[in-house]
C-alpha cells in the first residue's frame, strides 16, 4: 500500500489502520458505482426505445428484491460501523504514561510548551516511538490541530481543553495544519511536527535554554496569585488542600462527584463558583482575564505535580 | 409538430403568460405559476452571482500563493459563495420554482392553498436577498456560510449582522412555502387523487415541506442568538462572555443537516418523474420510494452530530451519531436501486431531461457513497475539514440537487414556457456539465485525503497539480451552465411551440394546455388511475 500514488505519508501508529478502512471504503464505493453504472448502461442499450409507440408492461416492484437491496447495504454499513467505531474507540484514549505537551492556538499561530519548559512556535518536536499526548486550548476562536501524516485531528476550543495523542513511527518533518477556519490568515496557521530519534530529541530538549519547567513556572504563578493563602497544604485554609487531588474524585456541594482532571482544574480557576467542593463556601474570585492561557497551562502542570504528592491526612474542611 | 400551423392557434389561446401584461400583473400576481417564474428569475440571478464567486475562487487557487486576491478577500468569496448558493439558490430552487409551478397542477387544483402567502414568501425572499447583496457590496462577510462562533460573534469585523438578518428573513419564505405545500397536498387533491396515486414528486415535496416547517425556525433562533451576541455582547456562544463555544454548532447543524435534504429530496422527486416518463414505466417499488423520502426527512433530524466528531464531543455521542448517519444512507441506496430497476424492460429514450436524470444517478451515487467515509468515525477524523468534505457535498448538492433542478427545468420547460428548446444543444450541455463537474470535484477527493484543509487562501505547493485540474474542470463546468441559459432564453421567443404533452408523460400537469391557463384546468380533473400509468392496459382511460 505504501507505493500507491495519491496517498499521504503514514507516519503514526494508527495511520496504517485508518488507511486500511479508507481503502475498504474506496473499494465499496468503486464497486457500487461500477455496478450501478454498468447496469444503467446495459439497460440503456438493451431497452432503448425501438419504436415511438412502444408501451412496455408495468412492473409493480418486487418485495424480495426490496428486502435484498435493503439488507445488503445494511450489512455493509453495519460492518463499516463496527470496524470504524472499534478503531476510533481504541484510539480515543491516550495510552498511560504518554509524554505530555501543551498546545495553545491563537490567531494565527501554534504555541507549544513542553513540561520541561521548552517553548516553540509553529513547531512541535517529538521523539520517535513514544506516545505523545497534547492538551490543547485556544486564546481566541476555534482552531483545529491536524496532522495528515498521523491521521489525527482535533478542534482546539477557547475556554476548555481538548486532547489528542499520537505515536510517531517515522523520523521527519510533517505538516501541521489548522483545519478549522479561524479568520484572515487561517491558511497561514500551519507548522511542522518534527519527529526525531529519542537521543536527538533529548539533545534538543537539553539544548536551548529552558529557564524553568512548566511545573516550576506554575508554582511561581500559584504563589504570586495568592493561591496558597486559602489552599493551604494542611487543608486548614479557606479552600481545600490541593495535595493529592489531581486525578481523584471530588465530592461537590451539589452531592455530585467529579474527577479532578485538567478540565475541572481549569474551570475551577476561571469559573470557581461552577463546581464547589463539598464543605467549602463559594468565595473564590474568578481568575478569568487575570491569567493568560499559557499561565493556566502552567498552573495545571503544577496542580498535576501536586496531585502526585502525598495527600495530607483528611481533615474537616472549614465552613 | 409543424409549428407554422400551430402557432397562430396557440398564440390566440389564453394562458397564464398572456393573461395580462405589465409589471403590476407580475409583481402583484397571486397565480402560483407566475410566482414560480418570479422565483425562477431570482434564483437564476443568485446562481449567477454565487457562480461568479466560485469562478474567482478557482482562478485564485491556480497558484499556491494565491493568484488573484488577498486572503481576506478570498475568505469573503467562499463565504458569500456558500451563503448565496445555499440559502438563495439551492434551498428555494426546486421547491419554490418547480414546486410552486407543479404542486397545484399535479394535485389537480387551481392554485396553492394560500396564494397571498405564496406571493409574500417571494417578497420575503427578495428582502432577505437584498440584505445579503447589501452586505456583499458594503464590504462582505468572512465567517464561512457556517458562521461558527466565537469567530462570527466576537472576532469578525465584517458585515455579519447584515448577512445574519438576510438569512433570518429568508428562512420565513421557506416556512411559508412549506406550509403552503403541506396544506395543499392534504386538502386540495382532486377527486380520486389518493395519497398513493400521487406522483413521487409530490411525496418528495411533502417530505421537504416537513423539514422546512420544523427545521427553519431553529435556524432563525440560532441566527437571532448570534446577532444578540454580536451586537449586544450577550454571552451565549463565546466563552469569554460565559457562553458555550459548541452550542452554536449543535443548533446550526440541527437545521443545516436537514437542509441538505431540503436540497436533495426535491431532486429525487424530479428524478422519479423523469425516469418513469423516459422509460415509459411505473416507478419500481413506488411505495418504498415514497416512504424512503419520509424516512430520510425524519432520520435527517437525528444526525447533526456527525459534523462535530472532532470537536471533542463525547466518544459515545460520536458512536450514536455515526450509527444514525449510516442508517440515513440506506433509504438513499434503496431509491437508487429502485430507479435503476425502473429501467428494466422499459422503453428508454434519451432526450435531454433523461440525460440529466441519468447524470444525477451517477453523481448522487458517488456523493452518497463518499458520505460513508464521513459517517465512519475513524476516517472522518482524517477527512473532516479537508477538501474531501468539499468534494462530497458538491457531489450531493451540485451533482445531485443542481442536476435534478436542471433536469426538471428541461422536463417541464415546454409546460412552463409553451416552447421547446433544441434537444441537441440540451444533450450537449448535459454531457459537458457531467464531464466538467467530475473534472472539478473528483480531484478534490484526493486533495482532501492528502490532507489539504478547506478554506485555505494559499496552500503548500505539493497540492498545486490537483488544484489546477480542479480549476480547469470548473471552466468546463461554467461553460456547461451557460449553454442552457442561452438556449432556454432563445427558445422563449424562437423555440417551436410545445403541444400539451410533448413527452407522452402521465400526470395531471400534462393534461392541460402548454402553457396552462391561469385557472390550470377548465374543469377539475377526476383521477381514476395510479401514477405512472404508462403501460397499455392502464393507459386505456387516457
Amino acid at each position: 500500500m505504501q507505493g500507491l500514488p495519491f496517498q499521504p505519508e503514514q507516519a503514526s501508529s494508527i495511520a496504517k489502520s485508518v488507511d486500511q478502512l479508507y481503502f475498504f471504503l474506496t473499494a465499496v464505493t468503486l464497486f457500487f458505482t461500477a455496478l450501478i453504472f454498468s447496469i444503467i448502461f446495459y439497460f440503456m442499450i438493451k431497452y432503448r426505445r425501438r419504436s415511438p409507440d412502444e408501451r412496455p408492461k408495468a412492473i409493480e416492484g418486487s418485495f424480495p428484491l426490496e428486502v435484498l437491496w435493503t439488507a445488503i447495504p445494511t450489512l455493509i454499513v453495519a460492518l463499516i460501523f463496527v470496524w470504524s467505531s472499534t478503531l476510533y474507540f481504541r484510539n480515543s484514549q491516550a495510552p498511560r504514561g504518554a509524554m505530555e505537551i501543551f498546545v495553545t492556538g491563537k490567531q494565527w499561530m501554534w504555541k507549544v510548551e513542553h513540561p520541561e519548559g521548552q517553548r516553540e512556535i509553529n513547531e512541535v518536536h517529538v521523539p520517535l516511538g513514544r506516545p505523545v499526548k497534547l492538551t490543547m486550548t485556544s486564546e481566541d476562536v476555534i482552531h483545529d490541530f491536524f496532522v495528515p501524516a498521523f491521521r489525527v485531528k482535533k478542534d482546539v476550543l477557547p475556554g476548555r481543553y481538548t486532547t489528542l495523542w499520537f505515536e510517531a513511527t517515522k523520523v521527519g518533518t510533517f505538516h501541521l495544519f489548522c483545519a478549522q477556519y479561524c479568520g484572515a490568515f487561517h491558511a497561514g496557521m500551519i507548522g511542522s511536527i518534527i519527529v526525531q530519534e529519542p537521543d536527538q530529541y533529548e539533545a534538543w530538549l537539553a539544548g536551548g535554554a529552558p529557564g524553568e519547567s512548566m511545573e516550576q513556572a506554575g508554582a511561581k504563578i500559584f504563589q504570586s496569585s495568592g493561591c496558597p493563602t486559602c489552599h493551604q497544604a494542611d487543608g486548614k485554609g479557606l479552600g481545600p488542600s490541593l495535595l493529592g487531588v489531581y486525578g481523584q474524585p471530588v465530592k461537590l456541594t451539589t452531592g455530585e462527584t467529579v474527577t479532578a482532571d485538567d478540565a475541572y482544574m481549569r474551570e475551577s480557576i476561571v469559573l470557581p463558583k461552577a463546581k464547589v467542593v463539598q464543605g467549602y463556601s463559594p468565595i473564590m474570585p474568578s481568575f478569568q482575564g487575570q491569567v493568560t492561557e499559557e499561565q493556566l497551562n502552567n498552573l495545571v502542570a503544577y496542580l498535576r505535580a501536586l496531585g502526585k504528592a502525598q495527600a495530607m491526612p483528611k481533615e474537616e474542611g472549614k465552613q | 409538430m409543424s409549428t407554422a400551423t400551430l402557432e397562430p392557434r396557440v398564440r390566440a389561446q389564453k394562458n397564464y403568460l398572456n393573461a395580462d401584461y405589465g409589471w403590476k400583473s407580475w409583481l402583484f400576481t397571486l397565480d402560483h405559476k407566475r410566482i414560480a417564474l418570479l422565483y425562477m428569475v431570482s434564483v437564476t440571478f443568485f446562481f449567477v452571482i454565487g457562480g461568479s464567486f466560485a469562478v474567482l475562487m478557482r482562478i485564485h487557487l491556480v497558484e499556491p500563493q494565491g493568484a488573484l486576491v488577498q486572503p481576506e478577500t478570498y475568505n469573503k468569496l467562499f463565504t458569500l459563495h456558500g451563503v448565496v448558493m445555499i440559502f438563495f439558490f439551492l434551498i428555494p430552487s426546486i421547491p419554490a420554482v418547480l414546486g410552486n409551478f407543479l404542486v397545484p397542477l399535479m394535485v389537480g387544483a387551481r392554485d396553492l392553498a394560500f396564494p397571498k402567502l405564496n406571493l409574500l414568501s417571494w417578497y420575503i425572499y427578495i428582502v432577505g436577498g437584498l440584505f445579503t447583496l447589501y452586505s456583499a457590496i458594503a464590504g462582505g462577510v468572512d465567517t464561512g456560510w457556517t458562521f461558527y462562533t466565537p469567530y462570527s460573534s466576537t472576532y469578525s469585523n465584517t458585515q455579519v449582522t447584515a448577512v445574519a438578518i438576510g438569512v433570518f428573513i429568508t428562512g420565513f419564505s421557506s416556512i411559508l412555502t412549506g406550509l403552503n405545500f403541506i396544506v395543499t397536498i392534504h386538502k386540495m387533491r382532486a377527486p380520486g387523487m389518493t395519497w398513493f396515486r400521487m406522483p413521487l414528486f409530490l411525496w418528495a415535496m411533502y417530505a421537504t415541506s416537513i423539514i422546512m416547517v420544523l427545521g427553519t425556525p431553529v435556524l432563525a433562533i440560532t441566527i437571532f442568538l448570534l446577532a444578540l451576541e454580536h451586537l449586544f455582547h450577550v454571552g451565549i456562544f463565546s466563552p469569554a462572555l460565559g457562553g458555550d463555544p459548541l452550542l452554536f454548532q449543535h443548533l446550526f447543524w440541527f437545521y443545516s443537516h436537514p437542509a441538505v435534504y431540503i436540497m436533495i429530496l426535491p431532486a429525487m422527486g424530479v428524478e422519479s418523474e423523469i425516469i418513469a416518463c423516459f422509460a415509459r414505466k411505473k416507478i419500481f417499488g413506488y411505495k418504498i420510494v415514497a416512504f424512503s423520502s419520509v424516512a430520510i426527512a425524519v432520520l435527517g433530524f437525528l444526525v447533526w452530530g456527525h459534523h462535530m466528531f472532532v470537536t471533542g464531543q463525547s466518544v459515545y455521542a460520536g458512536l450514536i451519531f455515526s450509527l444514525l448517519s449510516f442508517l440515513v444512507a440506506i433509504p438513499s441506496a434503496i431509491k437508487v436501486f429502485n430507479w435503476t430497476a425502473t429501467l428494466y424492460k422499459g422503453s428508454i429514450s434519451y432526450e435531454a431531461p433523461m440525460l440529466y436524470a441519468l447524470g444525477f444517478i451517477g453523481l448522487f451515487t458517488m456523493g452518497g457513497l463518499t458520505g460513508l467515509f464521513l459517517a465512519s468515525l475513524a476516517t472522518d477524523v482524517h477527512l473532516n475539514g479537508t477538501y474531501f468534505i468539499v468534494a462530497h457535498f458538491h457531489y450531493i448538492m451540485v451533482g445531485g440537487a443542481v442536476m435534478g433542478y436542471l433536469g426538471g427545468i428541461h422536463f417541464w420547460w415546454p409546460k412552463i414556457s409553451g416552447r421547446k428548446y433544441p434537444n441537441a444543444w440540451a444533450a450537449l450541455a448535459a454531457v459537458i456539465i457531467f464531464v466538467g463537474f467530475n473534472l472539478t470535484f473528483f480531484p478534490q477527493f484526493i486533495l482532501g485525503y492528502l490532507g489539504m484543509p478547506r478554506r485555505y487562501a494559499f496552500y503548500p505547493a505539493e497540492f498545486q497539480v490537483l488544484n489546477v485540474m480542479s480549476s480547469a474542470g470548473a471552466t468546463v463546468l461554467g461553460v456547461g451552465y451557460l449553454i442552457p441559459l442561452i438556449y432556454l432564453i432563445w427558445s422563449m421567443r424562437y423555440g417551436p411551440v410545445a403541444e400539451p404533452n410533448p413527452w407522452g408523460a402521465t400526470g395531471l400537469e400534462w393534461k392541460t394546455a402548454s402553457p396552462p391557463p391561469t385557472e390550470n384546468f377548465a374543469e377539475i380533473p377526476v383521477v381514476t388511475e395510479e401514477a405512472y400509468a404508462y403501460a397499455p392496459e392502464e393507459a386505456a382511460g387516457d
